[in-house]
């Protein structure tokens, strides 16, 4: 059962092959059978995962539902759910029991998905490899000792197990993008605002987006149907009504032009996957596109402006957390309230987290803002700029995800730049709000490689239709980590 | 460029976090090399350059200024250490 894609079992819970009962245990089994090794569950929530199970094939057998009505699936544990812990990776928020459930969260239980638990992460979405998290790092399947990724460690790493049908994520830099390539599943991170961010931890609210993480496209599209949308609830969730993802992939192929930017294939990028990325656009060649070299003036500036706006962002958001309302509270009364907060934040934070919110606190200090904070925001304008200028020549942008495949737990952990420096592909698309996504495109020393795709603001049916028809072209997607089959 | 201890004494203060000393000097080297990582913004000419706003370039949203939330302040309070007649405790701040 775990080998088959959302939208197969869909077709068998709804004609009662299957019972969502049955799905949900296996899938349990499963998790308790391989997360041993594998750490990418916080939080197993079996219980409610039956119950949901029971009341789905209630639903179907009553001819009614969803997609997703009976599909088993986890979410990062960034998404608030009501009464289970939402701890964001973070000692801080370890007993932090969520009064109410995110948005996105509320809308896939209402579809009828079924939560099989929170995924680890790295602390507070900050870090590419989920070495970060307060619960120790979650490991690729695909080889044990290196990192699925991260943000979205956790959630690449249960569905390249087969531990969850599809999984949620978020994407500030690159969290589900990057750990969708290292892990060898399909990551899409929609356009800024199209899904809701309530109750979503903040991190970088100008960048933050969630999406999901999934064996293929087309499950991608069932999940981001449901999840998408505006929301009274979050003022920055669009407006704008969500096109049927589903259908636009059954639609007859249009001969689009595909720019690929001479800029991502640099030093920084491992020739191996530089071949497979080329031989992933002479897929596209054969289905009928134009590959089109193209080039983004001051893309090599996103990392330096990354590395201002979200720290900056990051200091003032988390700067919620003071061990008075929720989360950790240092013990004792020694000292004033001053004293207290550093205390309890010096505890309750991890290192990678400490180094953001300094950071984020010396570009936004007096003096330095300008040079910092303001000349940075103008910078992104000139990325964003770059990419418009870009889209009225061509329909999509590609190249990698990623400048390698997985990287060895502990090789990068140490150093923040070269932790920094994997993301120099991702970071574009966010600080222009752009929607984008990986696909497995080959094996580099049997570790997944990922092809990114970029769309304008909105496209996301364009995208997913042609990561669908690579889909069919190419079986990358199809592949199993060794040691996961049974 | 380089932070020293002091320079990262002034930024704990004012983000109210407490580094230990044997933190300290990791602090300062690693946030030191971020420092010149985002230097190289000041490279670019942004000269006339508008900051960006919003990705999409869209205003906020406006909506009716309406009480839309109950009050669960009792559901809430369960997530917090310490609570006493509905308040919220904090170390003493009044001599």
């Amino acid at each position: 059962m775990h080998e088959a894609t959302i939208a197969q079992l869909a077709q068998e819970l709804k004609s009662r092959k299957i019972s969502s009962q049955e799905l949900t245990k296996h899938f349990l089994e499963r998790i308790s059978r391989l997360d041993a090794d594998l750490n990418a569950f916080i939080t197993i929530t079996q219980n409610d995962a039956l119950a949901q199970a029971k009341a789905a094939d209630a639903r179907l057998a009553s001819g009614e539902g969803t997609p997703l009505t009976g599909i088993p699936i986890a979410h990062k544990d960034i998404f608030c759910t009501k009464g289970v812990k939402t701890s964001c990776g973070s000692r801080m928020l370890d007993n932090f029991i969520s009064p109410y459930d995110a948005t996105v969260v509320a809308r896939l239980k209402q579809a009828g998905a079924v939560m099989l638990g929170k995924t680890n992460m790295d602390e507070f979405a900050m870090g590419s490899s989920n070495e970060t998290s307060f619960y120790g790092p979650a490991h690729n399947p695909w080889d044990r000792d290196t990192v699925p990724g991260g943000s979205s460690g956790g959630s690449a790493a249960a569905v390249a197990a087969r531990m969850a049908c599809g999984a949620t994520g978020t994407d500030t830099g690159g969290s589900i993008r990057q750990p969708a390539a290292f892990s060898g599943v399909t990551g899409v991170k929609p356009t800024y605002g199209r899904v809701s961010r309530y109750g979503i931890v903040a991190f970088a609210s100008s960048l933050d987006q969630a999406g999901t993480l999934t064996r293929t496209a087309e499950d991608a599209a069932l999940m981001l149907q449901i999840m998408s949308g505006p929301d009274e609830l979050d003022s920055t969730a669009l407006p704008n009504l969500v096109p049927d993802f589903c259908k636009a992939l059954k639609d007859p192929w249009e001969n689009i032009t595909i720019g690929v930017p001479d800029n991502f294939f640099d030093k920084d990028l491992d020739p191996n996957n530089a071949q497979l990325i080329r031989d992933a656009l002479s897929v596209f060649e054969k289905l009928g596109a134009t590959i089109k070299e193209i080039h983004l003036e001051n893309i090599h500036l996103s990392v330096p402006v990354y590395y201002v706006v979200a720290p900056a962002e990051a200091s003032s958001n988390l700067s919620r957390f003071d061990g008075i309302r929720y989360g950790y509270r240092a013990e004792g009364e020694s000292g004033d309230l001053a004293e207290f907060y550093m205390r309890t934040r010096g505890e309750g934070f991890g290192a990678e987290v400490k180094r953001r919110i300094l950071m984020g606190t010396y570009v936004l200090s007096a003096g330095y803002y300008d040079a910092y904070y303001l000349q940075a925001q103008k910078i992104r304008q000139l990325i964003s700029q770059d990419f418009s200028r870009a889209f009225e020549d061509v329909d999509l942008i590609a190249g990698p995800t990623a400048p390698t495949p997985a990287f060895s737990i502990g090789q990068k952990i140490n150093d923040p730049i070269q932790m920094y420096l994997n993301d120099i592909y991702t970071i574009g698309a966010p600080l222009a709000g752009l929607p984008a996504l990986s696909t497995p495109c080959g094996l580099v020393n049997n570790l997944p490689v990922g092809l990114q795709l970029i769309g304008p603001h909105l496209s996301e049916e364009r995208l997913l239709k042609a990561a669908h028809y690579f889909q069919q072209e190419t079986d990358w997607h199809t592949l199993v980590p060794p040691g996961y089959f049974e | 460029m380089s932070l020293n201890r002091e320079d990262v004494e002034k930024l704990c203060l004012l983000a109210r976090l407490k580094i230990t000393p044997e933190e300290m000097t990791d602090v300062a080297s690693k946030l030191s090399d971020i420092v010149t990582l985002v230097n190289q913004l000041r490279t670019a000419d942004t000269t006339e350059v508008v900051p960006m706003a919003h990705p999409l370039d869209i205003a906020q949203r406006l909506r009716e200024d309406k009480v839309t939330e109950s009050d669960r302040h009792e559901h809430y309070q369960q997530n917090a250490s310490m609570v006493e007649r509905d308040l919220y405790l904090v170390p003493k701040v009044i001599e």
